[in-house]
């Protein structure tokens, strides 16, 4: 695959880290949001909804205040958590995948997958077209042979397989 | 001897030959899924799910489990032939199973990796059978209170024994309760944490966070190490597979403690990870060989893998007789449970006992069959593993998006799955174990409605927790196990001040 961008630079492992941890904070604030919203007092029936979900928030707040703390040591491990290079790899899967899997529910599974696939193994892998386009029509039929016929689950479907009447 | 006839039942109803097919269709299946990279044991299961809704329980559980037997096989072949393990539980059978391979060893170190791991799970099984009734009889007795504390035990066991840092183990188990209690509050009928989108009413499915954190978080690893299969020929003929045999019995001590080690870890949710390296590691001080561990010697590839197949099969006891299930993958395998209207724990002994015997008795059989598929058919997936990963991985993806819309038949989970494949990525990278996340996002309701039923019984009063013999003991064991990992340090410091 790609080596040539192989520098050894990218983002420091201990700024990713402390980002993680600042998330984990904010979710934990938001946990605890929603709780007291939902009550977390002691109602006719019992602990109200929120009454649970509070101390769990409460322990993410903390654990990730923790974690924070840990980052920010000056004895963290330090280093990088991963060169430029591998996260544009990172990236040149997760875009199309995303597009992928908002594309599923408009164009339905079938031409979404085929047009994935051929694009992963063409872009990424480098094949010629006759391989790319038996993968990439193949796997989908026998998805749709293994689905709808013999274990008759039903997956989403386009325009096109409305027009092939499917 | 109820047992045993019950187990004999198991066997009848395992022998039907739809059962059989159906477990030899989930071993081969589960060989493939532990082979390739990006699918791993809980998230081929998670994605395979769907597929049983149609089959008969029993049916469907064979078929699952049989993929989980499948899955601790297939992750030795990559460990040994290309260094590369298939499952984190296989880490420990490169060290000395790579370079079996690489003196030309390589029929040797997988006969010896399957039989392994064929005997631990055998230990395990008849563990199971023996042990598993017992346990069940015993919680049917439990009120509220003491599911809490069962539950509590198997949290902080998860914190004390896991190798990763305490308070990420905390903050990931955390964000799993959190994501399982939004939604619909299923004692009050009150809505929380839904923050007024439509999308959260149902709150957050486990099988959807599996197939993402495991799955494509997976795959993105994979894609930044850039990873190129290269790796040698196998062959293993009989003659290969019968001097091999006849050399294990000599490792019968090393078996015989890993099994232990294995089941241990197994039953509290430590897992296969954790046991198959414990195991290694005392191998490694204990043997008279030690020095040699790490250089290609036979009994490093028996410790771990009859370590994590024991632990791997054992997670499966609390599953089923306390509804607690000892790893991710067994966590899902209690998700299947629930979808095919069975409720997991000690009830199951009582109400569905041709379910619980024939998966019982299919432990049994899908392991001997495992062991003769995958002895018979190295050559074969070895060459699978040299499909090269720009074909492989997109058609993993796309099985995982299939796996994710199938689940509750709805569009908007395939987008849930990439966002959960991006968290498990970086959690991965991070640091942070994701099996407590999954674990916790499981059982967050059930604990949380054993944890309030509790509270009302006592008028909100914490003493409830510590009110009888039994339920102490369980929360101390929990305490006790939520700080090990303190408590050996002390117990290290304290031996290493002179006297």
């Amino acid at each position: 695959m790609n080596t040539q961008e192989s520098s050894n630079s990218g983002p420091s492992h201990k700024v990713v880290e402390i980002g993680v941890a600042l998330a984990v904070v904010v979710f934990g604030l938001i946990v605890l949001l929603g709780s007291i919203s939902a009550g977390i007092g002691w109602g006719s029936e019992g602990p109200r909804a929120g009454f649970f979900p509070f101390y769990i928030g409460l322990s993410i707040v903390i654990s990730g205040a923790v974690n924070l703390w840990n980052a920010m040591r000056p004895d963290a491990p330090g280093g990088i958590f991963a060169e430029w290079g591998q996260l544009r790899q990172v990236l040149l899967v997760v875009i199309p995948a995303t597009i992928y899997a908002v594309a599923v529910g408009y164009i339905g599974i079938y031409v979404s997958s085929a047009i994935f696939i051929a694009w992963f193994m063409r872009w990424l892998g480098k094949y010629g077209w006759p391989t790319v386009a038996s993968v990439a029509i193949g796997m989908p039929l026998i998805v749709y042979f293994v689905f709808e016929k013999w274990f008759l689950v039903a997956l989403p479907k386009g325009p096109i397989e409305q027009w092939l009447n499917l | 001897m109820e047992e045993f006839t019950n187990l004999f039942h198991g066997f009848a109803v395992t022998l039907q030959p739809f059962n059989i097919m159906v477990m030899v269709i989930g071993i081969v299946l589960g060989i493939l899924i532990g082979v390739l990279p990006g699918l791993g044991g809980a998230n081929g299961v998670a994605i395979l799910l769907p597929l049983t809704f149609s089959m008969s329980p029993t049916s469907a559980i064979i078929m699952l489990t049989c993929i989980y037997w499948g899955a601790l096989f297939g992750g030795a072949i990559t460990s040994i032939l290309f260094n590369i393990p298939g499952e984190p539980w296989s880490v420990a059978t490169t060290f000395d199973g790579h370079p079996m391979a690489q003196q030309g060893k390589a029929g040797e170190a997988l006969t010896a990796a399957f039989t392994s791991s064929f005997i631990g799970a055998l230990f395990a099984v008849i563990m199971i059978t023996l042990v598993a009734p017992l346990v069940a009889s015993f919680a049917l007795r439990f009120g509220p209170a003491e599911k809490f504390a069962v539950y509590f035990l198997a949290f902080c066991s998860f914190v004390g024994l896991s190798k990763e840092p305490p308070f990420k183990t905390i903050a990931s188990m955390m964000i799993g309760f959190a994501l399982a209690a939004v939604g619909l509050d299923a004692i009050t009928g009150q809505l929380r944490l839904t923050f007024g989108f439509t999308e959260l009413l149902n709150g957050f499915d486990f099988l959807i966070a599996v197939i993402g954190l495991f799955g494509i978080g997976e795959i993105l690893l994979t894609m930044e190490e850039g990873l190129n299969f290269r790796g040698g020929k196998a062959k293993i003929d009989l003659k290969v597979v019968l001097r091999t045999w006849m050399s294990l019995p000599r490792y019968w001590m090393t078996s015989l403690r890993s099994c232990i080690i294995g089941c241990w870890m197994g039953i509290t949710p430590a897992g296969a990870t954790p046991a198959s390296f414990m195991s290694y590691g005392i191998a490694k001080r204990v043997s008279k060989n030690g020095r040699n561990f790490g250089k290609g010697e036979i009994e490093g590839v028996v410790a771990p893998e009859t370590a994590a197949h024991a632990a791997g099969t054992a997670a499966l006891l609390p599953m089923l007789s306390l509804g607690v299930p000892g790893s991710p993958t067994a966590a899902v395998l209690l998700g299947g449970l629930l979808i095919w209207g069975l409720q997991p724990g000690p009830m199951l002994f009582v109400e569905q006992k041709e379910f619980v015997w024939g998966l019982i008795a299919s432990m049994y059989l899908g392991n001997l069959v495992g062991l003769i598929i995958v002895l018979t058919c190295v050559p074969v997936l070895a060459a699978i593993l040299r499909i090269p990963f720009s074909i492989i991985a997109p058609i993993i993806l796309v099985l995982c998006a299939i796996g994710a819309y199938t689940v509750n038949n709805n569009v908007f989970d395939v987008i849930m799955m990439m966002v959960f494949g991006v968290l498990g990525y970086v959690m991965k990278k991070c640091n942070y174990p994701l099996a407590p996340l999954v674990l916790a996002l499981v059982l967050g309701k059930m604990a949380e409605e054993s944890f309030r039923q509790s509270l009302l019984s006592s008028q909100g009063n914490l003493g409830v927790f510590f009110s009888n013999g039994l339920v102490s003991s369980i929360m101390v064991l929990g305490l006790i196990a939520l700080f090990w990992s303190v408590i050996q340090e002390g117990y290290t410091r304290l031996r290493a001040r002179p006297a």
